[in-house]
């Protein structure tokens, strides 16, 4: 009996990931459908309402998959609203005060986030230090850079870089207005790109060996160790990913908000870890979906969107609502952990 | 295997919960809407705040909310953005798939508004500006702008002082005026530094230091602490708001100096602006002697312009609040200054009161 569990105890840790993912899923599909029915008159059930949560978030979506992978080799990445506030900080400055083209930008926020994934990558993985103190050194790094840089905002006015914000691209479906017009739905490229960078990291994960790797070493380092992985350079992979995706977020996060500001993404870090959290990802590693954080991200949005249509509650009911959920999400994660454990 | 049952009816039977409670909670409201949308008359408004930082802020919302009520014939949609202009976005794209008739935006920051207004400007829904101003590259992205106008507030200390050194007969060579500006290049700070040096320049006054305070207490303190140490002879400190007037009349204290009106006996008068409650408690206690209003209350003005443009007319593209002057004595009644918009006006001085304090929303 035994010897047969201890087979097909990967099997298990499978379908654990797969009911956490069940359990997200239908929570999104609960919750919109939900808003769609009790705020049918102010405009939910519209397309665009649906893809504004893609709109909104495509930079937290792409930031909380590189949270994903790193916090499934069984670390974290705290860093991540700093990165994205320096490099919209160097973005706005590039084009603005130096005249620079918005493709430095780009290549200066992807610079940005791999110099972080690089360094912080390292630190934990061959030095072997907490990645909490680690991303959190990051954080008050990245904040504190952004502060010397400039203390003003900065607005981009950058004619190449409005071009790619305001680029609308519409869709196919769309909804009348109360005038009667038909209004088709839009998204911009950032989400476009968001979407694909969802696609390739669900294939990474899946199908690579890197992938494997990763859940390998998050699920038991030291068994991972003897299959003869090697530990330290996966891990410092993970972090170079997760930096490198933290720069993209960024920009993407920039070309929504269009301007430098010291205070901008304040708490993104958490929005990141609470959105692959409810997505299904443990923070004990091993476990975790890019494909569940999608739903996380588009769960924090929807929560949003519910209470601003609402109208009269407090936008802090966001954060209550959403502490409410990753308790439930961690009590279930918990449960799992321990039925896996008595088998 | 039982286990496992049990624990799968535990997380089913807490989903359900949930999803019920979300489901009452949102029905609840859905009820009320639902009242709403009877009556086709109804104005929708969606006001995307900063956040509750201050009294002025909280008080800037609550003239929002007790103008734009139901028995007014207004709807209106609140969201408080947590000082974040992400949240803000995210709230105006909500307003606009609400399509509410009028947005009323007070933004976190000047930049970044382009491509969310535009959504707006495309789904024909006007938006009025409120507070801080936007920096976006075309100006028909809002309709207009409702603000305070602190050149204006600038000016109006600076024609007291001149109007109250007159009256005492006090010379313009002898006001040796300390300056402790705000945040450098707020709008406020701005407003308020050049309606002082515009006085400087008029009456000739001497301004013997001139240093940012941050609009902080403690920093409005250390400047204070420091100009003592290197000019004994100020009589005259301009502060450009009351955090700061606090710390300078702590400093002033500490230093073995007066705070008040007798300047030919040492005394230094205070000016500021903001009257917040603390503000104008102070300036009863002749502590603060002029205190010019930076005014929250804009819910009013923000009617009177979405009332004009229901009924087709023009508005201006800015539009200022109205603004009192308060003072410890009634040396001076009234001054004459001119607004951003270059036009001149008297502006009566009101001489403080217990009740006017209590009476205040703020």
């Amino acid at each position: 009996m035994g010897n047969k569990n201890k087979t097909a105890m990967p099997k298990k840790k499978i379908s654990a990931t797969g009911f956490l993912l069940i359990i997200t899923i239908a929570l999104f599909v609960v919750m919109y459908a939900a808003g769609m029915v009790v705020f049918s008159d102010k405009g939910f059930a519209k397309p665009q309402m649906f893809f504004n949560l893609f709109v909104s978030n495509a930079g937290l979506l792409v930031i909380a998959l590189g949270q994903t992978i790193v916090m499934i080799t069984g670390g974290i990445d705290i860093s991540v609203g700093s990165v994205t506030a320096l490099v919209c900080m160097v973005s706005a400055f590039e084009m603005e005060n130096m005249g620079m083209s918005a493709y430095v930008a780009v290549a200066s926020a992807l610079a940005i986030g791999l110099a972080y994934g690089v360094i912080q990558g390292f630190l934990v993985s061959y030095l072997e230090i907490q990645p909490f103190i680690v991303t959190l050194a990051g954080m008050f790094f990245g904040r504190g850079m952004t502060a010397v840089i400039s203390t003003e905002m900065i607005s981009i006015k950058n004619e190449l870089f409005l071009a790619w914000a305001n680029f609308k691209i519409n869709l196919p479906i769309g909804s009348y207005s109360k005038r009667g017009k038909f209004i088709p739905a839009y998204i911009y490229p950032t989400v476009v790109i968001a979407i694909l960078i969802l696609i390739i990291i669900i294939l990474v994960m899946k199908y690579s060996k890197f992938g494997r790797s990763v859940y390998a070493i998050g699920g038991n380092s030291q068994s991972a160790l003897m299959m003869g992985l090697n530990v330290k350079k996966t891990k410092f992979k993970a972090y170079i990913l997760d930096g490198f995706l933290a720069g993209l977020g960024g920009f993407l996060f920039c070309l929504n908000s269009c301007a430098g500001f010291v205070e901008q993404a304040k708490g993104l870090e958490m929005d990141a870890i609470s959105s692959a959290v409810i997505g299904g990802t443990l923070l004990s590693g091993g476990v975790g979906v890019p494909f569940g954080t999608l739903f996380g991200v588009l769960i924090k949005g929807t929560i949003q969107s519910l209470i601003t249509t609402q109208g009269t509650l407090s936008s802090w009911w966001v954060r209550i609502v959403l502490s409410a959920l990753l308790c439930f999400f961690i009590i279930l994660q918990a449960i799992l952990g321990n039925i896996k454990k008595k088998k | 295997m039982k286990k496992r049952v049990v624990s799968m009816l535990l997380c089913v039977a807490m989903t359900a919960a949930m999803v019920a409670g979300c489901g009452s909670s949102s029905g609840d409201s859905s009820s009320d809407s639902g009242e709403d949308s009877g009556s086709s008359d109804v104005i929708t408004v969606g006001f995307s705040q900063v956040g509750a930082e201050s009294d002025w802020r909280t008080a800037n919302t609550e003239s929002m909310q007790e103008t734009f009520t139901e028995e007014n014939g207004y709807e209106l949609i609140f969201d408080d953005a947590q000082q974040k202009q992400e949240n803000q976005i995210t709230a105006i794209r909500n307003f606009i798939q609400q399509e509410v008739d009028y947005i009323l935006l007070a933004p976190v920051t000047e930049s970044g508004w382009d491509t969310v207004l535009q959504e707006a400007y495309d789904a024909d829904i006007p938006v009025i500006i409120v507070d801080r101003m936007v920096d976006v590259s075309n100006d028909d992205l809002y309709t207009t702008w409702i603000g305070t106008d602190s050149l204006l507030e600038g000016r109006k200390a600076a024609e007291w002082l001149n109007a109250y050194a007159t009256a005492k007969g006090w010379d313009a060579s002898e006001l040796n005026i300390a300056h402790i500006q705000g945040t450098m290049g707020s709008t406020a700070q701005i407003g308020r530094t050049q309606g002082l040096e515009e006085g400087v320049e008029k009456y000739g006054w001497n301004l013997v230091a001139q240093q940012c305070g941050e609009f902080t207490q403690a920093k409005g303190q250390e400047v204070m602490e420091s100009m003592l140490k290197q000019y004994d002879n100020i009589n005259v400190v301009y502060c450009e708001n009351d955090n700061e007037a606090f710390g300078a009349i702590d400093a002033i204290e500490a230093a073995g100096k007066t705070v008040g009106t007798d300047i030919a006996n040492g005394e230094i008068l205070v000016i500021s602006f903001d009257t917040t409650n603390a503000g104008l408690t102070d300036t009863l206690a002749g502590k603060i002697v002029c205190d010019v209003e930076c005014n929250p209350l804009h819910g009013p003005r923000a009617e009177e312009l979405i009332k004009a443009l229901e009924a087709g007319e023009e508005v201006e593209k800015l539009n200022y609040v109205d603004e009192e002057i308060f003072a410890y004595d009634d040396t001076v009644a009234s001054v004459t200054a001119t607004n951003s918009l270059e036009e001149e006006g008297d502006y009566a001085v009101t001489v403080i009161t217990q009740e006017i304090i209590d009476g205040r929303a703020y």
